[in-house]
């Protein structure tokens, strides 16, 4: 290849307009990105794959009316595999964690996007980011050694009379709650701060308060990134393990109540599959079939709120 | 009829004191008015009368302060953070700046729209709405919505699809729904920073249009690049040029001249004014 025949070239020479190589190092890049944005897919549905084998065995023992029932006791002689015992752990310890992070978390998000001057932001918002790195293992046992005490103090009793436990779900639903007001917190103020100042400044015009601009203009518009905060929030409360593992108790409990000691799915999951389980005995295939039902929470958790944020965000632009 | 709005202290005050004649009212009298950001000047030595019920036309080349200088108005500068204001501006004949005056109240009798349509991600009904829900104006509110719709003209245009999204409209439409949110808080003066720049010729008509009926009820005052809109809709120019120190560190606007819009554009009495409004410079 001449070096003259990069550019159009001088009078009397032809233009060159085919490619000068093949460009392999292009293709090849392109190939590796597209493998890599594959292989997140493959894994997503080998982990489905590898539930379904065990749960389709375990159902072949156990009938579905057993299944979705309640009294939840796969290691004892004669097992019983109601499930509901554990969704309902799941459930309850995430409904108050998200009942005490929902309201936090979005009131912190509030104050960073809207009223917080750009200093206090620069310190809180890294911060709120630390703490959303804490391991949760720190929490649990931050949870069980010092939450569940002060519980006790200010609520002897609680209500049925629950709180004698020494652990119980709300301890841990206060351990998730705080793991989840920086996730709520940081996401929803990313999602308030990217709204246009246009908006704001129309509102400013027509005398409304800086309330009533966060509230009524500002949320509204960053509705689909706080839902996504909120639902991301309830995602990591249903997975949650190490945290119920050390607060919660371990027993399987068919309730909403705060103060009783529950066993959600996950912590079943954790202290099950340890290793002494005889392989493909129904215990075994318990767990998968646990696994099986958290793995639908989620999802349909997940299909929801996009059902939502399609029907009620604002779209600016 | 805006300007007897009973919440309206300040107004109300100004009218019972001096009695002129109507057009030669001054809804602004500004005084050796200057503003910074941080330490760096924005706007300096402004001093004008803005008349009521008039059109004032704010222009200059990009850099001399026309919309710093519309935002003191209304108090918009307070929003941000490093702005200062010094000087004297009277609303009415009442310190804008006063220790007992509330921006907010401040800018539901002085209503704004922006260069670029804001439309909030609602309906056009709750567009409109929103102002008059959040100053808690009585009244039925189908009627206070159908109301400013048909004084900015927009009625027939948008009337079966008051449920629509404000983002399906065109930008004209757009921001005439913006001017109609503002009428809809009944306010004293209308601020418009560059309504039309982000229009076509069409819309930025019509919008021209509106602003000479909406002079019947309201004082405007619109900053514009546009010399040729400036001189077709305003009653008063007052044209701002970009001074600098010698060491050119500093920038900051100031008013050449201003004075009735016929005269600054066939017979202004500084050259600068002429070279910008001929269009030698500029």
């Amino acid at each position: 290849m001449e070096a003259t025949s990069i550019g159009a070239g001088g009078p009397g020479r032809r233009p060159r307009l085919e490619a000068p190589s093949r460009r392999w190092g292009e293709r090849a890049i392109q190939g590796l990105l597209a493998l890599c944005a594959v292989l997140s897919v493959v894994t997503t549905t080998a982990i489905v794959i590898s539930l379904v084998g065990p749960t389709i065995g375990f159902f072949q023992d156990v009938s579905l009316g057993e299944f979705f029932s309640t009294e939840w006791f796969p290691t004892f002689e004669p097992p019983q595999f109601g499930v509901l015992d554990i969704v309902a752990g799941t459930v309850n310890v995430t409904l108050w964690g998200m009942l005490f992070a929902i309201p936090i978390g979005l009131a912190a998000a509030i104050y960073l996007s809207e009223y917080a001057s750009p200093r206090v932001r620069k310190v809180i918002k890294p911060i709120l980011e630390i703490l959303a790195g804490i391991p949760t293992v720190a929490i649990g046992f931050f949870a069980a050694s010092f939450v569940i005490p002060i519980v006790q103090d200010v609520w002897p009793g609680g209500f049925l009379g629950g709180a004698e436990k020494p652990f119980f779900a709300l301890a841990a639903g206060l351990g998730i709650g705080l793991m989840i007001v920086p996730i709520i917190a940081s996401i929803s103020e990313d999602a308030m701060s990217a709204v246009p100042r246009g908006l704001r400044e129309g509102a400013y015009a027509m005398g409304a308060t800086k309330a009533k601009v966060a509230l009524r203009v500002v949320f509204p518009a960053a509705l689909s990134g706080i839902v996504a905060s909120i639902v991301l929030g309830v995602s990591r409360a249903l997975g949650e393990t190490m945290i119920v593992v050390l607060a919660a108790g371990s027993t399987p409990n068919f309730t909403l109540n705060p103060v009783e000691s529950i066993q959600a799915i996950t912590s079943f999951i954790a202290t099950t599959a340890t290793g002494d389980i005889a392989q493909g005995s129904v215990t075994y295939e318990s767990v998968f079939a646990a696994g099986t039902v958290l793995f639908v929470m989620t999802l349909a958790m997940n299909m929801i709120s996009i059902r939502l944020v399609r029907r009620y965000r604002e779209v600016y632009e | 009829m805006t300007q007897e709005h009973p919440s309206i202290a300040i107004a109300a005050q100004a009218r019972g004191h001096h009695a002129p004649p109507m057009s030669r009212e001054k809804v602004f009298e500004i005084e050796d008015l200057s503003v910074h950001y941080g330490d760096k000047p924005a706007v300096k030595n402004i001093g004008m009368d803005i008349l009521h019920k008039n059109i004032t036309a704010l222009i200059g080349p990009s850099g001399c302060g026309k919309s710093t200088l519309i935002r003191c108005l209304n108090r918009m500068n307070d929003l941000i953070p490093s702005a200062r204001v010094d000087g004297r501006l009277l609303y009415h004949g009442e310190d804008l700046y006063g220790p007992n005056v509330d921006p907010i109240q401040v800018r539901k009798l002085i209503g704004m729209v922006f260069q670029k349509p804001n439309p909030f991600p609602k309906s056009i009904y709750d567009n409109i709405a929103f102002g008059p829900r959040i100053v808690g104006m009585a009244g039925d509110m189908d009627e206070i919505v159908e109301g400013a719709l048909r004084r900015a003209a927009i009625w027939d245009e948008v009337k079966d699809r008051l449920n629509d999204n404000a983002f399906g409209m065109s930008g004209g439409q757009q921001q005439r729904l913006c001017i109609a949110r503002c009428i809809a808080v009944e306010p004293d003066v209308i601020l418009m920073d560059e309504p039309c720049s982000a229009l076509d010729p069409i819309s930025t008509g019509k919008i021209e249009d509106l602003m000479t009926e909406l002079k019947e009820d309201y004082s405007i005052v619109i900053v514009t690049h546009n010399m040729q809109q400036a001189a077709r809709v305003s009653d008063m120019t007052a044209f701002l040029i970009v001074e600098l120190t010698a060491d050119e560190r500093e920038r900051w606007g100031e008013i050449v001249e201003y004075d009735e819009t016929e005269k600054i554009f066939t017979n202004p009495s500084d050259q600068r004014t002429e070279d910008y409004v001929t269009g030698k410079v500029g």
